[in-house]
């Protein structure tokens, strides 16, 4: 939904269409707005890939439902909401994560618990609140057009605590993702830094799901990042494809939508999944041609084989 | 209280889908396949939105995008990373990368159609999308409920038919294989009998009330015992109760919504359950 009535038009002058998207302040914070999430989204996405805990990222996200509408009966800003309910949702989930030897079924079944929970909270907010929340469409699809200068700047602040503890807690916690066993027994805390992981995680989906919306927050979360790790297995190499293949989906979703009439949320969701699919197919084929070269995907390595 | 319609309905409707949600939601836990569910819950609403956008019925939306949504699944999961510790995909977590990439994508489309709607001006799509999303069970007239009660009821008696071949499959997938029984068949056919399950109670008493009647009281369940059929029975028992009293609940105090009642007896009684066992 473009602010402005002189809508722009596409020609064949590329250049000019090009500069066309920089005229208009929205579309510049759009731009900057998307590539700050698409960084963040990436780098915390590549490692909730890595963990398998897309459900629980799944359910954070869910977390903004009764964040948004708890926030808006208690009459402050959404986002305070976001936060409280992502970090408690985070802590809840945790519970069940680490060395304890809780099977995957079970987690899951802590995970939809807690999802099930937040969104019957949402729900008697909602009702309690009386009437329509403000802007399901926007809580629920996000408004990456609208984003304000203040809410950029709040959300590069957030991005970059988000990057900056994901640096701090990189090399265990991808030891402790690969195999906890080991880990725990190198004296690493497994429990501490997967509930760690998961305040993280929440504190990343909160901060994307205010302008991708709560639907949307995995074509930059998960897509990007389960792309780039059918592609390769080195650790380095899929982390920087994963933020390119980001920012590559946001641009181009947010470039087409501005010739558009449609929103940049359905085409970022659609390049994301082609190129998931391509990523895929091209996995396969390079698998078919070198199976003695080993296993195809870094989950799927040896134990112990990845840190050395 | 059974005096008022809406609330002999609603008992009616919630009774079935609560034995249906318990008994699916056992076998789910089980294979390891709560994302798949909760996924095929999202994914009703872009059903919904594409079918109001197509002018036909939004029934046939939701289940289209639900079975839709769990062959993709089952298609491209397969693939990923099938059955890696002798285990189905499923229960090691392979699949849930491929859950999150499908249902983006379908609430991606989903988006698409919302817009289409919006600028066709077609309208209301706010509150349509509110009530496939949460649904009201307070809101179902006699059809509908009776409706609900009959799906539910095809829903168990085909799980019923299928019953011990999946458990063995979903228990010992390589010994099952081995022995002749077709477990890719039957994951299928399960998933497509969730997706029934999950379009039929979104449809009914919404997203929200579904999830938490499938996890909770299967997740007790689990919790309590390990034996089959105890696990079963305890399952729909505990479904039951939770419906039974968060629809009393919400009768009584005007200002709570039923779904959310009932969800939060239900993941009271999976929190007593981890206290206990």
């Amino acid at each position: 939904m473009r602010a402005d009535a002189s809508s722009p038009t596409l020609g064949w002058n590329l250049a000019r269409d090009a500069s066309q998207l920089f005229e208009y302040h929205f579309m510049i914070n759009a731009l900057l707005a998307g590539s700050v999430v698409a960084v963040m989204a990436g780098l915390v996405g590549w490692m909730m890939v890595l963990r398998r805990e897309t459900f629980a990222g799944h359910t954070l996200a869910m977390m903004a439902f009764p964040g948004a509408s708890g926030a808006a009966l208690a009459g402050v800003p959404a986002a305070w909401g976001y936060f409280a309910f992502c970090g408690a949702g985070a802590l809840a989930i945790g519970r069940f994560s680490g060395t304890r030897r809780r099977s995957w079924s079970e987690r899951s079944a802590n995970t939809g618990a807690v999802q099930a929970l937040a969104l019957a909270t949402g729900f008697l907010f909602v009702s309690l609140y009386g009437g329509v929340l403000g802007d399901l469409e926007s809580l629920l699809f996000g408004n990456l057009l609208g984003v304000s200068d203040g809410q950029l700047l709040a959300l590069s602040g957030v991005a970059a605590v988000a990057v900056a503890a994901l640096a701090a807690l990189a090399r265990p916690l991808l030891f402790a993702s690969l195999d906890g066993e080991a880990a725990a027994a190198r004296g690493v805390p497994v429990r501490a830094l997967s509930i760690a992981f998961l305040a993280l995680l929440g504190l990343a989906v909160a901060a994307t799901s205010q302008i991708t919306g709560v639907m949307l927050v995995f074509a930059l979360l998960v897509t990007p990042a389960a792309s780039a790790q059918a592609l390769t297995t080195r650790p380095a190499l899929s982390l920087a494809i994963t933020v390119a293949l980001g920012l590559v989906v946001v641009w181009l979703g947010l470039g087409i939508s501005y010739y558009s009439v449609y929103p940049a949320g359905f085409f970022i969701t659609v390049i994301s999944f082609a190129i998931y699919l391509l990523a895929r197919l091209l996995a396969a084929a390079l698998g078919r041609r070198s199976r003695e070269a080993g296993p195809a995907r870094l989950a799927s390595a040896p134990r112990g084989s990845v840190i050395s | 209280m059974f005096s008022a319609e809406f609330m002999r309905n609603a008992l009616l409707a919630g009774t079935f889908i609560a034995l249906a949600c318990g008994v699916s939601g056992w076998f789910v836990l089980l294979r390891g396949q709560l994302f798949a569910g909760d996924a095929l819950s999202h994914v009703a609403f872009p059903g919904a939105l594409a079918a109001a956008a197509a002018g036909i019925d939004q029934r046939i939306g939701l289940f289209a995008a639900t079975i839709l949504a769990g062959g993709a699944i089952g298609v491209l999961g397969r693939g990923a990373l099938a059955a890696r510790d002798g285990r189905p995909a499923g229960a090691s977590g392979a699949e849930d990368t491929t859950i999150g990439t499908v249902f983006t994508l379908i609430l991606g489309v989903g988006l698409f159609f919302l817009t289409l709607l919006n600028t066709s001006g077609a309208g209301r799509s706010g509150i349509q999308g509110a009530r496939t999303l949460f649904g009201s069970v307070f809101g179902l007239s006699g059809g509908e409920a009776w409706l609900a009660a009959g799906v539910a009821i095809a829903a168990l008696l085909l799980t019923a038919a299928i019953a011990r071949p999946l458990l063995f499959a979903s228990v010992f997938p390589d010994v099952a294989a081995a022995r002749g029984v077709r477990t890719r068949l039957l994951s299928t056919a399960f998933a497509a009998l969730l997706g029934v399950v999950a379009a039929e109670a979104t449809q009914a008493v919404g997203a929200l009330l579904l999830l938490g009647l499938l996890a909770a009281p299967a997740a007790a369940a689990h919790r309590v015992t390990t034996a089959p059929f105890a696990g079963l029975a305890l399952a729909c028992a505990l479904a039951l109760a939770a419906t039974w009293a968060g629809l009393t609940l919400a009768y009584a105090l005007p200002w709570m919504p039923p779904s959310t009642a009932v969800v939060v007896i239900a993941v009271g009684l999976y929190y007593a359950s981890l206290r206990l066992a």
